[in-house]
Formats: structure tokens, C-alpha cells, sequence
């Protein structure tokens, strides 16, 4: 029952796939500036940043809309693993920074004429990359250790999520912590070798991230067809059930959140050297939210929703703060309002929103206050059932 | 199923147990045996501990004191719930706790016993015994036809049988069921009973209920819990005229 669905999707996401990662560049590197066909560089960097936050929101939404868990701090993870390319970016500047010196500008600028001992093995683009696994690995794995024994769950733990991504907010602008401070890291030259301001560069960045977005849902979307993803959802719908199963729900919702944490710096790790800078405000209470309103809008409990949410709101975004830049907060609060009110299951339910609405109007016995009455309910439920 | 032992055995033993929140006394004193196979109703008024108790059998609150035994020996008070279900204790709660989202067929094979890691769960899948194995549970729940429902769209009475057919799969020695039939119309309720019925031997089982109707139907040895502690224990019509058990239900005379 469950398969046919399944393999359309997979063929939907396959195809777009295709068009991501293979058609865009060739277009982008192919075609001459003037062509109705060309892609320009600024939307493939644009694209692929849509692509590393559409990596985010896949991460919320394996804790939020499988598990139940509303992580109100995933961009911690996600700002983490770009700190760590960050680093590994910044000693490849070299002494071509503004000071001409061979250790970051920010170093020189606090006073250090010799590299901190931390930095030193950041030089090696291995070690930056085993530590963009460690750290959110590892801080997550504690942090979820200590909260899931302590059976912390629902709204407290969203304000325990969020409370962490704040204090390393803080943490993070303070100069002492060596990171940069409040202007955190940017002007990066090289990756690799490759010189970052060379399109063809960007290119590459903006295909690896489509194959890396494309690995992470193709892992997730074998996770939910296991066992293991189908206790996640039974934790999501009745955790004490499964707990008097005899499952340590504790250890299943810490391997969700570890993973989810490494998801997230994946999606960090390739964002940074295509944005070209990061800080402090990226791990910024708001920055979390405005993940979950992607994965509230393109729908949760999917993975092609997260994914859709991801562009579409940041499209949204990118037209908005043009356009009316003093209206976009309120506007993106009134989008998840929206949301959460008429479109539970967000963008990617609406068809079948729209035919479960057809088929009251057709129906005789239902009038119309009923109808609306039937759309709505759910939505208020599955609030009640958050704020538990 | 249970290996014959040389000497009378209880499959659950509580002894002097106490238990208070915050000054209130939810069990004080209480003492409890159950004989391996047995099918024991607990009743008594609102607040009279009986689900305190079901909750310190399974580990989800601690006693403040006294023992609280497993079959032989087996302490109960030191482990957390999931070691205790998988000594082979299931419990049902009173409000059907099922998973909606998955069908009735995976809501059994997930509540089948077997390894509950995080790895084998990743790797896990449906062998042809298993299936075979969740069919016959299914049977007996009498929801064969709807393996492939999903659970969210069973009615009330049907959530309630699948729980116990998700603890069936637990393969538990000890069942313990709260309220089982609260919610049910009259028909289901006579099911329920009959399914508990045909459970016993095969499993212990604790039943706690308010239907009287329903207890005298499943009734052989009834304990009726007051105040934390136990007032009496004996045959339904025994209970039913034992003049506390009257006053405690009726309020006749003044309170104790």
C-alpha cells in the first residue's frame, strides 16, 4: 500500500535531482551571459545556500516532525560545522590577509603574533572535517544525553535547545574564544587549492552540496523505512508505550539527535565557503526558528517538505528584504501562523488537503461550517499534542 | 509456560510497601501476593492507589520503602521500566496508547519481543515466523482483518484490544491492565472479558477496573485497595458484602 507512493517520490526527487546537480551547472558553465538559458553565478551560489538550509530543516524536521522533538536550536549544529570549515578556510587565506601576516587578521588585530595553540592543526583540511563531525557530534551526545535521562520532552525542551544555541551565541562573539568575536570569520581565499572567487569553484561547491543533499535524504528516507524509524515515530505518537515495550526511548531519541546534529554541520560545513562568511548571528535564537517555520511550511513528518520549505521561504526571503526589508519578520510570523492554523501538513499536503475539501463540498450531508470545522481540527489538536 | 516450581510461588510479591507525594500518602503499608497464572482484579474507590501501585510494579515511580518482588527474587525497586518489561512485565494503560500512525500489523511487530538496541532496530526485518507469530496474536485480539488499518482509524474498543495484543507480543508472565473496559459498550466489554479469560493460566494477570458488571465476569479473587493499603481480598460476592468494602464505596458510615 505504502510503496507505490514511496517510489514516486523517489522518482520526483531523482529527477529534480538530476536538474540540481547536472543540468544548472551545465547551464551556468556552458551557455554564453546572454542566453535565455544561462543560470547565472549568483543564483548557483544562491541556490546552493538554499541547498545547505534545505539540509538544515531536514535535520529539524527528523526530530520535530518524526520524532516529535522540536529542537528550537538546530542552527547551532548547522553554525558549528561552519566554524569548522571556517577555520580550516581561514589558515588557507595565508598572508594574503589585509595585515599581511601569516595568522588571521583577527589574531593580529587582538595582538598575537604567533597562531593560538588550537589553531594550529586547522591547517589540515582533515582535521577541520573530523572536527566538524566531533564537535556538534559530540556536544550533542552530551547535551542529549543529560536531557533525554532527565526525561525532558516537549516545550521544555525546545526552550532548552534554545537556550543552548543563545549561550553559544554568546559565547562566540566574545573575542577571547579566539573565533573572531562578533565579526566571526570571512574574506576566505582558497579551499583546497581552489580559489574561492573563481565561478567554476562555487560551481563545484554548489554540485557536491546537491550529491551531499541528495545522500542525507536518500539515508533518511531508508531510516524511516526500518524499524528503528518506525520506533521513532511510534516515540513521536506514544512514547510511554514504547517505553513499557521495553525500549530505552532515551537511547533512540539520542541517535536521532546526534544524527540530526551531524546533518545540520553538513549542511554548515558547505554553506561557508559559498557565503563566504561566518558569525555569531548565525547560531542566533532566530536563526532555528526560521528553520522550523521552513519545515512548518513545506511539511512536516516528509522529507521532500523540509526540503521545499527550505527554497521556498528563503525565495521568499531574498524577494521580501528587497522588497519590504522593515516587513519580513512580521511577515514570516504571520506565514508560520498560517500554517500551523490551515496547512498542517504544510505545502507538500495541500493536495490532498484540497481533495479531502472537494469531496466534503460534494458530499450533501456535510454544510459548510462543518467542512471548515473538519480542515481545521486536526491543527489545533496537533498544537495541543506540541504543548504537552 | 512458567518452569513448575518445588514450592508454591508467587509471581508478584509486595510487602510493606509506602509511597508518598509531597506529604500525601498513596500507599501506606501495602502488602501483596499473586500466585503464578493467576487472574486478580483490584478494585476500590478513586484515589485508592491502585494505579500508585501499578506504577511502582513497573518502575516508573520508586517505593519510599518496602519490597517489591518479581517471580523468584527478583527486585523490582532497583530497575528502570524497560528492564522491567523485558523481565516480562507488560502494562496497559487506561487510555489506549497505540501507535496511529503505523498499521495494526507493525504496532504488534513492533511491540514483538526480541532486541530492543538501536542497532538491531536499524537492521531489523520481518521473517515469515514472525509474521506468522503476529497473525496468531492478531487472532486472538479478534483484528486479523484489520492488519493493515492503521491504528489511528480503529475505534475505541478496537485501540484497547490492540494494546493488549501489543502486550501479548511482550510475551509478558505478568500482565497488568488498567481499566481495560472504561469506554467500552456493553458488547465490547463482554469481549474484553472473554479475552482475558482465555489468557489465563497461560499469563498472570492483574486487572484493575470500576465496571462491577465487567469484575464479576472476570472475577475469581478480587482485592479491594483503600487508602493506599489492602481492606480485603476474597471471591466477588464475599467482597461485594463485606460491610468495609460497603462503606468504603457507599460512605455509609463516617470515614476511618
Amino acid at each position: 500500500m505504502s510503496r507505490k507512493p514511496t517510489n514516486i517520490e523517489l522518482g520526483v526527487v531523482l529527477a529534480v535531482a538530476v536538474l540540481v546537480i547536472v543540468v544548472l551547472p551545465c547551464l551556468n558553465a556552458f551557455t554564453a551571459d546572454g542566453n535565455w538559458l544561462h543560470i547565472s553565478n549568483f543564483t548557483i551560489n544562491l541556490y546552493g545556500k538554499y541547498l545547505c538550509y534545505a539540509m538544515l530543516a531536514i535535520s529539524v524536521d527528523l526530530l520535530w516532525g518524526y520524532t516529535g522533538l522540536l529542537s528550537l536550536g538546530q542552527a547551532l549544529f548547522f553554525s558549528l560545522g561552519g566554524y569548522m570549515m571556517g577555520m580550516y578556510l581561514m589558515r588557507m587565506i595565508g598572508s594574503l590577509g589585509q595585515y599581511h601576516e601569516p595568522i588571521p587578521d583577527f589574531l593580529v588585530f587582538l595582538g598575537w603574533s604567533n597562531l593560538p595553540y588550537v589553531w594550529k592543526p586547522f591547517s589540515n583540511f582533515a582535521f577541520a572535517m573530523t572536527m566538524a563531525v566531533l564537535l556538534p557530534g559530540g556536544l550533542s551526545g552530551v547535551f542529549g544525553y543529560l536531557a533525554f535521562r532527565s526525561r525532558i520532552r516537549g516545550v521544555y525542551f525546545a526552550i532548552l535547545t534554545q537556550a543552548l544555541t543563545y549561550a553559544a551565541c554568546l559565547l562566540f562573539f566574545r573575542n577571547s574564544l579566539l573565533m573572531g568575536g562578533n565579526n566571526g570569520f570571512t574574506d576566505f581565499k582558497f579551499v583546497l587549492g581552489h580559489d574561492l572567487r573563481e565561478p567554476a569553484t562555487q560551481r563545484g561547491l554548489y554540485i557536491i552540496t546537491g550529491i551531499a543533499l541528495l545522500l542525507v535524504y536518500l539515508l533518511c528516507k531508508w531510516l524511516t523505512t526500518t524499524k528503528f524509524g518506525k520506533i521513532q515515530r511510534a516515540i513521536r505518537d506514544s512514547e510511554n508505550r514504547v517505553l513499557f515495550s521495553g525500549y530505552s526511548t532515551a537511547n533512540f531519541k539520542l541517535f536521532v539527535f546526534v544524527l540530526a546534529a551531524l546533518i545540520a554541520s553538513l549542511g554548515g560545513v558547505l554553506y561557508v565557503p559559498q557565503v563566504g562568511i561566518i558569525n555569531p548571528s548565525e547560531m542566533a535564537p532566530d536563526k532555528s526558528l526560521e528553520a522550523v517555520v521552513w519545515v512548518a511550511v513545506g511539511g512536516r513528518g516528509t522529507l521532500v517538505g523540509p526540503i521545499i520549505g527550505a527554497f521556498a521561504v528563503n525565495a521568499m526571503k531574498s524577494w521580501a528584504t528587497r522588497a519590504y526589508p522593515d516587513l519580513w519578520l512580521i511577515f514570516l510570523g504571520a506565514m508560520f501562523i498560517f500554517v500551523t492554523l490551515f496547512m498542517p501538513k504544510g505545502i507538500v499536503g495541500l493536495p490532498e488537503q484540497l481533495r479531502a475539501l472537494k469531496k466534503n463540498f460534494s458530499m450533501p450531508k456535510t454544510n459548510g461550517g462543518k467542512i471548515i470545522e473538519t480542515v481545521s481540527a486536526p491543527t489545533s489538536e496537533k498544537i495541543l499534542e506540541e504543548s504537552k | 509456560m512458567t518452569s513448575a516450581a518445588p514450592k508454591p510461588e508467587f509471581i508478584l510479591l509486595l510487602e510493606e510497601v509506602n509511597k508518598s507525594f509531597e506529604g500525601f500518602k498513596a500507599i501506606s503499608n501495602l502488602t501483596f501476593y499473586m500466585d503464578v497464572g493467576e487472574l486478580r482484579v483490584i478494585i476500590g474507590p478513586n484515589g485508592a492507589g491502585k494505579s500508585t501501585m501499578l506504577d511502582l510494579i513497573t518502575g516508573r515511580t520508586k517505593p519510599d520503602s518496602g519490597k517489591i518482588e518479581f517471580g523468584r527474587d527478583t527486585d523490582l525497586t532497583k530497575l528502570s521500566e524497560p528492564k522491567i518489561t523485558q523481565l516480562g512485565i507488560g502494562r496497559k494503560f487506561q487510555t489506549p496508547a497505540v501507535y496511529i500512525d503505523h498499521t495494526v500489523f507493525e504496532n504488534i511487530w513492533l511491540s514483538l519481543e526480541g532486541s530492543r538496541s538501536v542497532w538491531t532496530t536499524l537492521f531489523s526485518r520481518v521473517t515469515p515466523e514472525r509474521r506468522d507469530c503476529i497473525y496468531e496474536i492478531l487472532k486472538t485480539v479478534s483484528l486479523a482483518d484489520k492488519a493493515d488499518t492503521k491504528a489511528g482509524a480503529l475505534s475505541h474498543g478496537q485501540k484497547q484490544w490492540l494494546e493488549i495484543g501489543m502486550l501479548l507480543a511482550q510475551n509478558p508472565k505478568l500482565l497488568l491492565v488498567d481499566e481495560p473496559a472504561a469506554g467500552m459498550t456493553d458488547e465490547e466489554t463482554r469481549k474484553t472479558g472473554e479475552l482475558l479469560l482465555s489468557l489465563e493460566g497461560k499469563h498472570s494477570i492483574v486487572v484493575i477496573e470500576h465496571d462491577m458488571t465487567f469484575v464479576r465476569q472476570i472475577a475469581r479473587k478480587v482485592t479491594v485497595l483503600h487508602q493506599g493499603t489492602v481492606l480485603c481480598e476474597g471471591r466477588v460476592d464475599e467482597v461485594q458484602n463485606d460491610e468495609r468494602v460497603r462503606e468504603v464505596y457507599l460512605g455509609r458510615k463516617k470515614k476511618n
